[in-house]
């Protein structure tokens, strides 16, 4: 007997508008890159499931940067900022209920991490961390302190843009996905080694945040708008043999 | 101006970095006083169905040389073949047993470890049953797209045998890339290989 059911089917990640695997000018690519082709099949379940959370997960100040390391009465150094958007998928459905993390460095440019050697002092105020689930629209918040741009050892000279890494569940392990924000305007933008592993002036756009005057809190922080759209999921219907033959 | 279909591509991927753990395991890193743990560090929530397994390895880059700075998901079904998902229609998953874990790899030796269940089988899009495996997701500083694979159990070489994604695999050379190595009863080592004469398969999916 075949029965007919719907089913996930996620559409297929387009590698010309993801970074190239090789992007020499980044140079810890080079010997982290794959060189065969890669293996495609028809996704399985175990592609199109994956992990979800809840909301008891989520502390109230989990993405309240300014003040989640906060000592008591203090807050984090830095321009203030929120930054906010919408999750949603490329058939412009939102994603509720989803997972986004983020880190960055701090008003200076410095890391909280032991391998992070910058010059620049650590904010005993700021650890640069923060999660949130997106809500039924798909909407996500966090307040936080501008990051500032920090030299790297790429190039002779490089220096990040200012930027948040974003990290992203959906709800399927296919769309899991680690991204950059940069700030609008940012000069550095496109001096960077990292930024330029996009092959589009687009792609680009698509990561940058928007500096948004609607949401701005007025004598308190400024805001920047950041759209984060993962693999549409085109439900389709088909017939299945019965398990197991 | 961008296009209007412009704005509904998935955004474009960058790399984690080496500062991952800031966002991810943040405990790991000694940043305590955030989060009550580090999510995905245990599978478990109770005792649990089926064989627990050990599942550990390396990342290695085409130097040789282990990523330092590296971070492993992985995502599974129970030991029935169940999916802990709302999406799973087929039956319900062990509620001690998440199926998701996270582990940053030692910042000292490179080493990884999931203490897990070894999972039952799960259909494929037309029903056919696949053989037990676990998906691997990896990204570091230097991948620009996070990387998809499967790990494959040696000691299930009749389904393996007739598994719908390693009987695609036609250079069966590197078909063996996703197979752990069982090193005894319960502990499995897979070592995943960036580049090379090793390297390992990694999906389009």
């Amino acid at each position: 007997m075949k029965v007919q059911s719907k089913t996930d089917s996620y559409l297929r990640r387009n590698r010309s508008w993801h970074p190239k695997a090789l992007s020499p000018s980044y140079k810890s690519s080079i010997y982290r890159s794959p060189q065969s082709k890669l293996l495609s099949f028809p996704a399985t379940q175990s592609e199109e499931t994956g992990p979800v959370f809840g909301h008891d997960l989520i502390g109230k100040l989990d993405n309240n940067l300014i003040h989640n390391s906060a000592k008591q009465g203090q807050s984090a150094i830095g321009s203030r900022i929120i930054v906010f958007g919408r999750l949603i998928d490329e058939y412009n459905r939102p994603i509720p209920n989803s997972l986004i993390e983020i880190w960055q460095a701090n008003s200076g440019g410095r890391y909280r991490h032991m391998n992070e050697t910058y010059l620049a002092a650590l904010d005993p105020n700021f650890s640069g961390c923060g999660r949130t689930l997106t809500d039924e629209n798909g909407n996500y918040e966090f307040s936080t302190i501008m990051p500032g741009p920090y030299p790297w050892p790429n190039g002779p000279n490089d220096w990040r843009p200012a930027h948040i890494h974003f990290s992203i569940f959906g709800d399927a392990f296919s769309q899991r996905l680690i991204t950059q924000m940069y700030f609008e305007g940012d000069p550095l933008i496109q001096k960077c080694p990292i930024v330029s592993t996009l092959k589009s002036k687009i792609a680009v756009e698509r990561l940058t945040g928007f500096l948004n005057m609607t949401k701005t809190v007025p004598m308190d922080s400024l805001a920047y708008k950041f759209d984060i759209v993962i693999r549409g999921n085109q439900q389709i219907f088909f017939e299945n043999k019965p398990e197991g033959s | 101006m961008m296009d209007i279909s412009d704005n509904f591509k998935e955004s474009p991927s960058q790399t984690a970095g080496p500062y991952v753990h800031i966002g991810c395991t943040p405990n790991f890193i000694g940043i305590k006083d955030l989060f009550k743990g580090d999510l995905g560090s245990s599978m478990k929530f109770g005792p649990v169905k089926g064989e627990e397994i050990t599942l550990k390895g390396t990342v290695f880059d085409g130097n040789g040389e282990p990523l330092k700075d590296a971070m492993i998901e992985i995502w599974q079904a129970d030991s029935s073949g169940f999916y802990n998902s709302p999406k799973e229609t087929r039956g319900r998953a062990d509620p001690n047993f998440s199926g998701w874990g996270r582990c940053p790899v030692n910042l000292k030796t490179g080493l990884y470890k999931f203490d897990t269940v070894k999972p039952g089988r799960v259909p494929d899009r037309e029903g056919i049953l696949q053989a037990p495996h676990i998906t691997v997701w990896i990204v570091a500083r230097g991948i620009n797209l996070g990387l998809h694979t499967r790990v494959y159990f040696p000691d299930e070489i009749k389904y393996n045998s007739s598994d719908p994604i390693l009987t695609r695999i036609i250079e069966s050379k590197r078909a063996r890339t996703l197979l752990a190595l069982k090193e005894r009863k319960g502990l499995y080592k897979f070592d995943i290989h960036l580049q090379g004469s090793q390297e390992t398969i990694f999906f389009d999916i």
